[in-house]
Formats: structure tokens, sequence, C-alpha cells
């Protein structure tokens, strides 16, 4: 059973990576019970959307 | 220089261009005389091709995209003279820090849950999001910093970022999972109200 320690860290790599399909069912059995670790992706997209808007902001003409 | 050039290219917008430029790239770097370096060679680059741009929009779009190669160029030389994989005092607290949210049985601890942020869309209108999302990346040790603004801001693959640093995949995943967490735990802190029921 995946820990949410563990699940932290593939989670990171899923935004690096695709992710093996032995990996990400027993992502997805973790996420299906754990709230905490659910909320963790949702962050760890929000993040990197987050990063794309700062990168476009900047590239945007600043009239 | 073209009239069309000239055209695009007044002092003023120069300017603001120049300072946009050097915050990004200050951001990366963490160092002002390298970043404006970086953005001095970026834009004589980019002046001396400034005809046939169809507006201001697509010379910013190019400008900075000869800055990420400066950037990359800088990082790259900088990192013949350093190691960016060593561990200084801030990463370890970054990582003492993430082991703290756990019980002994790997599993979050009471308070450290993370919570429901929403979409993001209603947050990133919000201008002083964008103050402490930057001065949260600022708070990121400074290797920490470059890796995961390498693969974010720069937009390169993982494999990339480990050629150019020379540094292993399981390295540069456990740099770029650092990275995360400290800004997800920075944000959570300083922009949303943090603790929610347990696991």
């Amino acid at each position: 059973m995946l820990t949410c320690k563990n699940a932290t860290q593939l989670l990171s790599e899923a935004q690096d990576r695709k992710l093996a399909l032995s990996e990400k069912m027993r992502l997805e059995i973790h996420l299906a019970l754990c709230k905490g670790c659910k909320n963790y992706r949702n962050q760890m997209k929000f993040l990197s959307q987050t990063c794309r808007r700062f990168v476009e902001e900047r590239n945007k003409d600043s009239e | 220089m073209t009239a069309n050039g000239n055209l695009l290219i007044d002092d003023a917008y120069l300017e603001t261009i120049r300072r946009d430029m050097i915050k990004f790239a200050r951001l990366q770097l963490r160092d002002q005389a390298q970043a404006e370096d970086a953005v001095q060679e970026a834009l004589l680059a980019a002046l001396g091709n400034a005809k046939g741009f169809a507006g201001r929009a697509a010379l910013k779009t190019w400008v900075f995209a000869i800055l990420r190669n400066k950037i990359v160029d800088s990082i790259r030389q900088r990192h013949r003279t350093t190691n960016i994989s060593a561990l200084s005092s801030e990463e370890e607290s970054l990582d003492q820090a993430f082991e703290a949210q756990f019980k002994a049985n790997a599993h979050w601890n009471l308070g450290a849950r993370p919570s429901d942020w929403g979409g993001p869309e209603e947050t990133l209108r919000q201008q002083e999001f964008w103050v402490v999302f930057e001065a949260c990346l600022e708070h990121l040790p400074e290797n920490t910093a470059r890796v995961f603004m390498m693969r974010e801001f720069l937009e390169f693959e993982t494999s990339e970022v480990c050629r150019e640093l020379s540094i292993t995949t399981s390295n540069c995943n456990v740099i770029l999972h650092r990275a995360r967490n400290g800004l997800r735990r920075c944000l959570e802190k300083s922009w949303f109200s943090a603790g929610e029921q347990p696991c």
C-alpha cells in the first residue's frame, strides 16, 4: 500500500513524465481513499498552471 | 535598423521590456549582475534582428525566447564551478519540514494535510496572489529554485534539465519534488488557509 509520503513523490513526477501503469494504479487506489493526497494532486496542477500563467504574463505586451 | 524596427523600439518601451526581463532573469539566476548581463546580451541579439515583427507582442515574445537561452547559458557556465545537487542547510531544512508533515507510518500528520485550494482561475486573477507567489519562489533555496524554474518557466523536459546540469534523473525528481513541496507549503501558509480534517 502506497504511503502518503510516496504518493507525493509520484504526484510530483506525474508533472514531468508519464507514470507507468502500475504506478498509476497504486496511486489511483491511494487517492480514492485519501483526501489529503487528492488535494496534493490538485495543488501540483495548480502550481504548474500558475507557472505557465506567470510566464505568459511576462511575455505579454505590458501596454 | 529598419524604419519598422525604429517604430517598435522607442526608449520608453525598451526600458519597460528591460525591466520585465531583468526581473524574470533575476528570479532564476539570483544575481543582479548576471541577470543584467543576460538581458543585455538578449536585447542586443534581438535588436540586431528587429525587422519584420508584426508588432510589439511578437518582438517581446522573441526577446524572451532569446533571454531563455541566455539564462540557460549562464546557469550552465556557473554550474561548471558549483555542484547543483549539493545540499545547503536551506535544502536540508526544507527536507526536514517535508518529513515533519508525516506521521511515523508516512501518512499525513494532523494539521499538515494539504487543503483544497479550489480552481486556479479566481486566485490567479488576484494581484496580491502574485506578490505572495513571487515571495515564495524567492524563498526557495537557490539550486532548488533553479532546477524548478528550468522545468516550469523555461519549460525544459526533465531529461534536458538533467543533461544540462549533469545530474541523474532520480536526483532531478527529488529536487523538483522538494521545490514543489516547498512552494506548496509556502502558498498554503501564506495564502490559503491551512488545516483541514486528517487523512
